[in-house]
C-alpha cells in the first residue's frame, strides 16, 4: 500500500542513517542499530539501566547491603521505613533493605537456570521438530500437548510438591512448565523457513540436512528465541515467587521475594504495609524490566513485529 | 470521448510520508486528468507513486500520509478539502476501487451477498426489503452463475477469478462515476486476467463510466485504454493517447520501458535501451552490457554504455547445439495422497468410504534437453510445471518414471540424499523470488560462496574470495556490494547474486523458476541478457519454467506447454509460438494483451 | 411480534444461512464428524493428565506410603496404607488400580478434614468457579473495549494507557496486586470488606443449589445476603480481573490493529462504509477470532492466579484446599486437586475450540 516506503534501500540506507554505514561486517551493525533503537525509544534504555542495577545487587549484593539479611533483632522489629532503615524492619527485627537486595541474587539465579534449561531443551527439540517434521514432530508435539493439558502453575505445584521443596526443583519445574511455549516458538519458526527459497538454495550447495539447521535454520531463529528468553526471564521469577508464597521450594530463613511477601502479607492488611510491599515491589521491578527488555529487543530484532 | 471538463483533475499534486527515516516524497507535483466516459492508464514501475496517487483521490491514504500540496477536483468537489464526511459519501458511490489480491479484498467471515448489501444500504441505493434482491442482481451483472446460491458463500468457497467478480460487483453495485482499478489482474492467470479486463471494460463501457487502470503491464494499458500517463519515481514523465505513446513514444523513460517489455517480433537484445555515452571499457560487449544500471545501484563506479541493437546483433550466439541429450525425462508421474484420516474416520461412523484418488500434479510427462539448449516449460498455475522442475532439481523425489542426467540415472537417488551427492554441482537453480532465496543473514559473498565452500572444494582464504569477485564481475555485480546483506540490495541486485551463485560450480543445466517474475520490467530486460550471454559463455543448457509466453519467446529455443499435469503441446518456439497446433495454446496467445495495431 | 414468528424467522435465517451448495443433511453430519474429530483429541489429552499425575505420585522421593499416611503415622499404619494403597504391587498395577479408582470418582482420603477428597473438592469447587468466572468477565468487560478504543485510536491517550495496562499487568505478581488491594481499600479506606472468605461471619450462606452465592442468594430472595457476598467478592474479583487484562487487552488490540491494516478493511472504507459498520462489523468480527483461541491461555493463567489470590484472601475454594493439605503434608488432596485443575481446562479448552468452530465459517464449513 505504501509504495513510497519501498525506496531503494541502497540510496536512502547510507544517507539517512550514517549509524549504520553497514557495508562491513556484521557485528558492528548490530551494535550500533541497537544504539539507534534505544536512542528512538527511551522506555528501553530505562530498561536496560533497570536491568545492569539488577544484575549489580545480584553479585554485589552481600556487599552493598547495609545489615546482614539473617540478623534478627527483635527490639527493632516493625520499624517503619527510616533514615536507619530504608525499607523498615520485619517481624523479626530484620533490615528489609539488605534481605531485598540479597533476595535479588536467589531469584536471578533460579530464573537465568531455568530460562537456560528451558531454551536448551525447548530451542533445539522445537527446532528439530520443525524443521524435519515426521515422528520428531510428532513426539515433541505429544510432549507438548501433554504438558499444555495442566494450567502451568499448578503442573508446577505439583512437581515441586512431588519431587521435594528445593530450589532445585523450582528451577527444574520452571523449565519444565515453560517447555511448550519455547518449544512451540522454534517449531514455527523453523517450520516457516524449512521450505524457504534460501535453504532450497542450500540443498543445492551441497548442504546435508543437519548442516543446514545449524548454519541456516538456527541463525535466523536465534533472535526470536534470544526476545523471548527476556520475556520468560519475566516470568520464570513471577512462578519462582508464586510457589514460594504458598510455601513451596524456598524455606525461611532464606530471603526470597516470594516468600518475603508471603511472610508480610498478614501484617499488610492490619497496618504494617512495608514488610510486603517493598519485596513485592522489588518483584514487580524486576519483572516489568525483563519484559520491557524482550519488546526492546524485539524491536532491534525484527521491527515489523513491534506492537 | 471526452468532455471539456474533466471528471477529474488532479493538479500539481504532491503527497508527503512520514517514516521512520524522515519525510518521503511519494508523489510530486502530479497532473493527471480523467474524462467523461474515458479509461485511463496509468503506468509505472514499483515505486512509481502510481497507486499512491490514486488513494489520495480517494483519501484512503495511510495515516503516515499526506496531501503536502495541489489540488484534487471530482465533479466540482476539492476532494482534499472535504470533510471526512462528504468524502465517505463520494467513496463507493461516486468514486470506486478495486484491488489486487481479490481474494484478501473481501471480509472472510463475511458472505459475499451481505458484503454488497453493506454498501447498497450505507449509500441509501437500496431499503431492507429490496436490498438482498439488488445484491443478486448486482451480482448478476457481473456474469456470476446462480447469483441467489453464490449470494451465501463466502469468499473462501469462491476461486480467485469469482472473488474479482465480487469485488467488482461490489465496487460498481452503486454505479459510480469513475472506477479506480489498481493492478487487478496481477497474479492471475493471462486467461483469467483477459476474461476479468473484457468483464470491466464492457461494464463500465456500457454505462459511460470513466476508470483509471493502474498497471506495471504496458501492454495491458495498451490494449484496454484510451489515454496513458507514465510515472516514474513519483513523477509524471509522459501523457498522451495511447497509440501515440506505443507508435513513438516521447520520453527517454517512456522509450526504454517500451523497449524492455518483451513482446512479438523482437529479440532479446531489442529489450535494452539504446542510449550510449561512452566506448565500452575493457571486457567486450559483454562487460558493458552487464554494468547497465537497475533500480539506482548508487555504488556502481562503471559508467554504464548501453550496446544498440546493431551492435549485438551479430554476435548473437549460434542456434542451440544438437548431439547427445543432456537430461531425459520420461513418463515422470507425481501423485500426492489425498487425507487418509477422512476415510478411517468416515468408517468409524459407519459411512462407506469413499475412494480417494491421489492428486496428481504430473501425470507421465517426457521431454529431453539437449546440450546448449534452452527449453521453456510452460503452463498456467497448477499445471505441474514448478513441480517437474522440483523433480528435476531433485529437491523432491518421483514417483514413477526415470530422470536420467548424463547417462546417469539420478531420479533413482533420493532427494535427500542428493544434497551431498557428485552429480549436485552439476545441475543448479536460479529461484523465482531473489528476496525469499538469500539467507537474511549471509552477505552476498557468503552466499554466492556457499556452494563453492560445500562442493567447489575451496574452503576459504583469498582463493575463496577471489573467485567470489569473478563470479560477482560476470554477472555485473559491483565488487563493493560484495559484504552487504540481502536487504540493502535493491531487486535486481539480488538476481544477480542469485545467480552468481548458481552458476558457481560450473554447472551444465540451470534451471530457472520464473527468474525476473519478480522484477521490474526494465530490470528483466537486463536480467534477460544477461542469462543468454552466461549460456553461452559456459555452454549451459537451461530449463526455463514460466507462465510469460513472450519471455519464454525471447529466451527458449524450444518450447514444452503443460497444462493439468500433461504435456499438450511442445516444439521450437517459433512454431509453437506463431502457428500452435493445439486450442489451449492458441487460446493462451490470444489471451496476452498487446496495443490495438501492433498485433 | 410473537414469538414464534421470530423464531421461524430465525430457523429460516439459519436453515437459509447453511451453504446451499450442499444439502443440509451432509452439513449436519460435516459438524457432527468435526465435533467427533475434537472429542477424540480429548481423549489423549486426558490421558497424559492421568499418567502424568500418576507418576507424579509414584515420584515421591522417600516412601510413598509414608507420604500418604502423614507425618503423625506410627510404622504400622504406614504400612497398612501401603497394603491399602497397593504400593507393595507392581507398577502398572498400580496403574490400573489408580485408574479404576478414578473411574469409581474415588481420589483418596484427606487427613486433616478426615473426608473423602473427591467431597471435599464437589464442596469447595464452587467458590473457585464464582471467583474465576467473575473475574474472568469482568476483565473482559474492560479489555476488549479498552484494545478495541486503543486499536482504533491509535497513538491516543487511550493506546498508551492500554499499552501501559498491558505492560505492567503482566508484572504484577497478583498475590502482590491483593495485598496491594486489601491494604488500600480496606485497610486505608474502609471501603471494602474485610478480606476474610466468602462471607462475614454475621451471615449464613444461602441454601445451595449451584453452590454460588451470588446465585444462591438470588434464588432464595435474600438480597441482603446477596450485597454481603457481593462485597466480599469484589477484591479478590478485581484482583483476578486485573490479572487477566493484560494479556487480553495486549491481543485485542495487536488482532485489532492487524485487522485493521488488512485489505478487505481498506476494501470496506473504499466502500464508504461508515466508521462504525467498519470497525464493529469488519474488524471486530474478525479480530476476535484469535482473542478466542487465546482465552484458552488465559484460563491457564487464571486457574493458577487462582490458587494466590485464595490464599490471599482466605477464600475456601479448592486452590487454598490444596495449599493447607501442601503445608499439612497431606498428599492426596493435591493429588485431587491436580487432576481435578487439569481435568476441568482440558474440557474448557474443548469447549472454546467448539465456539470457535461454530463463530469461524472457514472452519464451520469444511471445504
Amino acid at each position: 500500500m505504501t509504495e513510497a516506503v519501498r525506496i531503494d534501500p541502497v540510496e536512502v540506507a547510507p544517507a539517512a542513517m550514517p549509524g549504520a554505514r553497514a557495508a562491513a561486517a556484521s557485528q558492528p551493525s548490530v551494535l550500533r542499530h541497537a544504539v539507534y533503537v534505544i536512542g528512538q525509544n527511551p522506555v528501553t534504555g530505562l530498561a536496560f539501566g533497570l536491568f545492569l542495577l539488577i544484575v549489580l545487587c545480584a553479585i554485589f549484593g552481600p556487599l552493598i547491603a547495609p545489615y546482614d539479611p539473617l540478623a534478627s533483632d527483635t527490639d527493632a522489629a516493625y520499624q517503619a521505613p527510616s533514615a536507619a532503615h530504608w525499607f523498615g524492619t520485619d517481624q523479626l527485627g530484620r533490615d528489609i533493605l539488605s534481605r531485598v537486595i540479597a533476595a535479588t541474587r536467589l531469584d536471578l539465579t533460579i530464573a537465568v537456570f531455568s530460562v537456560a534449561l528451558v531454551f536448551l531443551l525447548g530451542g533445539v527439540s522445537g527446532v528439530m521438530a520443525g524443521f524435519f517434521g515426521g515422528w520428531t514432530d510428532r513426539i515433541v508435539g505429544r510432549l507438548i500437548d501433554t504438558i499444555m493439558a495442566f494450567p502451568l502453575f499448578v503442573l508446577a505445584m505439583g512437581i515441586v510438591a512431588a519431587l521435594g521443596n528445593t530450589v532445585t526443583n523450582i528451577v527444574l519445574a520452571t523449565a519444565i512448565v515453560n517447555f511448550p511455549l519455547y518449544a512451540r516458538v522454534a517449531r514455527a519458526e523453523a517450520n516457516v523457513r524449512r521450505d524457504a527459497g534460501f535453504v532450497q538454495a542450500a540443498r543445492l550447495c551441497g548442504n546435508g540436512e543437519l548442516r543446514i539447521v545449524l548454519t541456516q535454520i538456527l541463525p535466523n531463529v536465534m533472535p526470536i528465541m534470544v526476545v523471548q528468553m527476556s520475556l520468560t526471564m519475566g516470568y520464570a521469577i513471577l512462578n519462582a515467587a508464586g510457589l514460594s508464597f504458598i510455601g513451596l521450594g524456598v524455606r525461611p530463613p532464606t530471603p526470597e521475594w516470594g516468600i518475603m511477601v508471603a511472610e508480610g502479607a498478614a501484617d499488610m492488611v492490619s497496618g504494617k504495609w512495608w514488610i510486603a510491599f517493598f519485596p513485592g515491589g522489588a518483584l514487580m521491578l524486576a519483572v516489568f524490566c525483563f519484559n520491557l527488555l524482550g519488546d526492546g529487543l524485539r524491536d532491534i530484532v525484527d521491527p515489523q513485529r513491534r506492537t | 470521448m471526452t468532455s471539456d471538463v474533466p471528471l477529474l483533475a488532479v493538479r500539481d499534486l504532491t503527497i508527503e510520508f512520514a517514516t521512520r527515516r524522515g519525510t518521503v516524497r511519494a508523489v510530486q507535483h502530479v497532473d493527471v486528468t480523467v474524462g467523461k466516459g474515458e479509461t485511463l492508464g496509468i503506468v509505472g514501475e514499483s515505486g512509481s507513486g502510481k497507486s499512491v496517487t490514486s488513494y489520495a483521490v480517494m483519501r484512503i491514504l495511510d495515516r503516515a500520509g499526506q496531501i503536502a500540496g495541489g489540488s484534487i477536483r471530482f465533479g466540482g468537489i476539492d476532494v482534499g478539502a472535504a470533510s471526512e464526511r462528504e468524502v465517505r459519501d463520494l467513496r463507493g458511490r461516486e468514486i470506486s476501487m478495486i484491488f489486487q489480491n481479490p481474494r484478501a479484498a473481501l471480509n472472510p467471515i463475511r458472505k459475499v451477498g451481505k458484503q454488497i448489501e453493506d454498501v447498497l444500504l450505507q449509500h441509501v441505493q437500496a431499503t431492507r426489503s429490496d436490498v438482498k434482491d439488488k445484491a443478486v442482481e448486482a451480482l448478476r451483472r457481473v456474469h456470476i452463475a446462480n447469483p441467489e446460491e453464490r449470494y451465501h458463500a463466502y469468499p473462501f468457497e469462491l476461486s480467485g477469478g469469482m472473488c474479482q467478480r465480487v469485488v467488482i460487483a461490489l465496487a460498481l453495485a452503486c454505479r459510480p462515476q469513475l472506477l479506480i482499478a489498481d493492478e487487478p489482474t496481477t497474479g492471475l492467470d493471462v486467461t483469467t486476467q483477459k476474461a476479468v479486463m473484457d468483464l470491466v471494460v464492457d461494464l463500465t463501457r456500457a454505462r459511460g463510466m470513466s476508470t483509471i487502470l493502474i498497471t506495471h503491464d504496458l501492454g495491458l494499458a495498451a490494449a484496454y485504454c484510451d489515454r496513458v500517463v507514465v510515472m516514474e519515481k513519483g513523477r509524471v514523465v509522459e501523457t498522451a493517447p495511447s497509440r501515440q505513446i506505443f507508435a513513438a513514444p516521447a520520453h527517454p523513460y517512456t522509450r526504454k520501458l517500451m523497449k524492455a517489455t518483451p513482446r512479438l517480433g523482437i529479440g532479446l537484445r531489442d529489450l535494452l535501451p539504446d542510449e550510449h555515452s561512452s566506448p565500452p571499457p575493457t571486457g567486450g560487449r559483454s562487460a558493458a552490457l552487464r554494468t547497465s544500471g537497475d533500480n539506482g545501484s548508487a555504488a556502481a563506479a562503471e559508467i554504464p554504455r548501453y550496446p544498440t541493437a546493431d551492435d549485438l546483433r551479430s554476435s548473437d550466439p549460434p542456434p542451440a547445439g544438437e548431439g547427445k541429450p543432456l537430461l531425459i525425462v520420461e513418463n515422470l508421474v507425481k501423485e500426492y495422497p489425498r487425507n487418509a484420516l477422512k476415510g478411517s474416520l468416515a468408517k468409524f461412523f459407519g459411512r462407506k468410504a469413499e475412494e480417494e484418488k491421489p492428486f496428481r500434479a504430473v501425470g507421465g510427462i517426457s521431454f529431453t534437453i539437449a546440450r546448449g539448449e534452452s527449453v521453456g516449460l510452460v503452463g498456467e498455475s497448477g499445471c505441474g510445471k514448478s513441480t517437474t522442475s522440483m523433480m528435476v532439481m531433485r529437491l523432491i523425489d518421483k514417483t514413477t518414471g526415470k530422470i536420467a542426467f548424463d547417462g546417469a540415472d539420478i531420479g533413482a537417488i533420493a532427494a535427500k540424499q542428493f544434497a551431498t551427492h557428485p552429480m549436485r554441482k552439476r545441475i543448479q537453480m536460479v529461484f523465482q523470488d531473489p528476496t525469499d532465496s538469500l539467507n537474511p543473514r549471509f552477505t552476498a559473498s557468503r552466499a554466492i560462496a556457499d556452494p563453492l565452500m560445500r562442493l567447489g572444494g575451496i574452503k576459504h582464504g583469498a582463493a575463496l574470495r577471489a573467485r567470489c569477485e569473478e563470479l560477482a564481475t560476470q554477472v555485473g555485480l559491483p565488487v563493493a556490494l560484495l559484504d552487504r546483506f540481502p536487504h540493502q540490495l535493491s531487486g535486481g541486485q539480488k538476481a544477480r547474486v542469485g545467480i552468481a551463485r548458481a552458476i558457481a560450480l560450473r554447472p551444465e543445466l540451470i534451471v530457472l523458476d520464473e527468474p525476473t517474475a519478480a522484477l521490474d520490467v526494465s530490470v528483466q530486460a537486463v536480467v534477460l541478457n544477461l542469462l543468454q550471454d552466461l549460456k553461452a559463455e559456459l555452454g549451459m543448457s537451461y530449463l526455463f519454467v514460466s507462465h510469460d509466453l513472450n519471455v519464454v519467446r525471447l529466451l527458449c529455443d524450444r518450447v514444452i506447454v503443460m497444462q493439468a499435469g500433461e504435456i499438450v503441446e511442445h516444439g521450437s518456439s517459433d512454431d509453437v509460438l506463431s502457428a500452435p497446433k493445439t486450442d489451449y495454446v492458441r487460446e493462451l496467445l490470444a489471451a496476452i494483451p498487446h496495443p490495438a495495431g501492433t498485433a | 411480534m410473537g414469538i414464534a414468528p421470530k423464531v421461524r424467522r430465525l430457523w429460516q435465517g439459519c436453515a437459509g444461512a447453511m451453504p446451499t451448495l450442499r444439502t443440509r443433511h451432509v452439513v449436519v453430519t460435516a459438524m457432527l464428524r468435526k465435533i467427533g474429530k475434537r472429542l477424540a483429541t480429548v481423549i489423549p489429552s486426558l490421558v497424559g493428565v492421568i499418567v502424568v499425575t500418576f507418576l507424579l505420585t509414584r515420584v515421591l522421593p522417600g516412601d510413598t506410603a509414608a507420604y500418604f499416611a502423614g507425618p503423625a503415622a506410627s510404622a504400622q499404619a504406614i504400612e497398612d496404607v501401603r497394603k491399602q494403597l497397593g504400593l507393595d504391587r507392581p507398577l502398572s498395577e498400580q496403574f490400573i488400580r489408580y485408574v479404576s479408582d478414578l473411574a469409581h470418582g474415588d481420589l483418596g482420603k484427606s487427613l486433616t478434614t478426615g473426608q473423602s477428597v473427591t467431597a471435599d473438592i464437589a464442596a469447595r469447587l464452587p467458590a473457585s468457579a464464582e471467583l474465576t468466572l467473575l473475574g474472568l468477565v469482568a476483565a473482559m468487560l474492560i479489555a476488549v473495549p479498552l484494545g478495541i478504543v486503543a486499536a482504533v485510536r491509535q497513538g491516543s491517550p487511550v493506546d498508551h494507557a492500554c499499552r501501559i495496562v498491558a505492560t505492567a499487568g503482566v508484572s504484577l505478581p497478583v498475590f502482590f496486586t491483593g495485598l496491594l488491594l486489601s491494604y488500600v481499600f480496606y485497610y486505608r479506606l474502609g471501603w471494602a470488606a474485610e478480606p476474610l472468605g466468602r462471607l462475614s461471619f454475621l451471615y449464613a450462606p444461602p441454601p445451595t443449589i449451584t453452590g454460588f452465592y451470588l446465585i444462591d442468594s438470588l434464588i432464595a430472595r435474600d438480597f441482603e445476603l446477596f450485597r454481603a457476598a457481593a462485597s466480599q467478592l469484589v477484591l479478590p474479583v478485581a484482583t483476578l480481573a486485573i490479572f487477566s487484562l493484560a494479556p487480553i487487552a495486549r491481543m485485542t488490540r495487536a488482532s485489532m490493529l492487524a485487522v485493521l491494516a488488512s485489505d478487505f478493511v481498506r476494501t470496506a472504507r473504499a466502500g464508504g462504509l461508515s466508521p462504525g459498520t467498519v470497525v464493529m462489523t469488519y474488524a471486530f468480527r474478525n479480530a476476535m477470532l484469535p482473542v478466542v483461541t487465546t482465552l484458552g491461555m488465559v484460563f491457564s493463567f487464571l486457574l493458577g492466579a487462582n490458587v494466590l489470590v485464595e490464599k490471599v484472601f482466605a477464600w475456601p475454594g479448592i486452590g487454598s484446599y490444596a495449599v493447607e493439605a501442601l503445608i499439612a503434608s497431606d498428599f492426596a488432596p493435591v493429588q485431587g486437586f491436580v487432576l481435578t485443575m487439569a481435568a476441568i481446562y482440558v474440557l474448557l479448552n474443548l469447549a472454546i475450540d467448539l465456539i470457535y468452530g461454530v463463530i469461524d465459517p472457514r472452519v464451520r464449513i469444511e471445504a
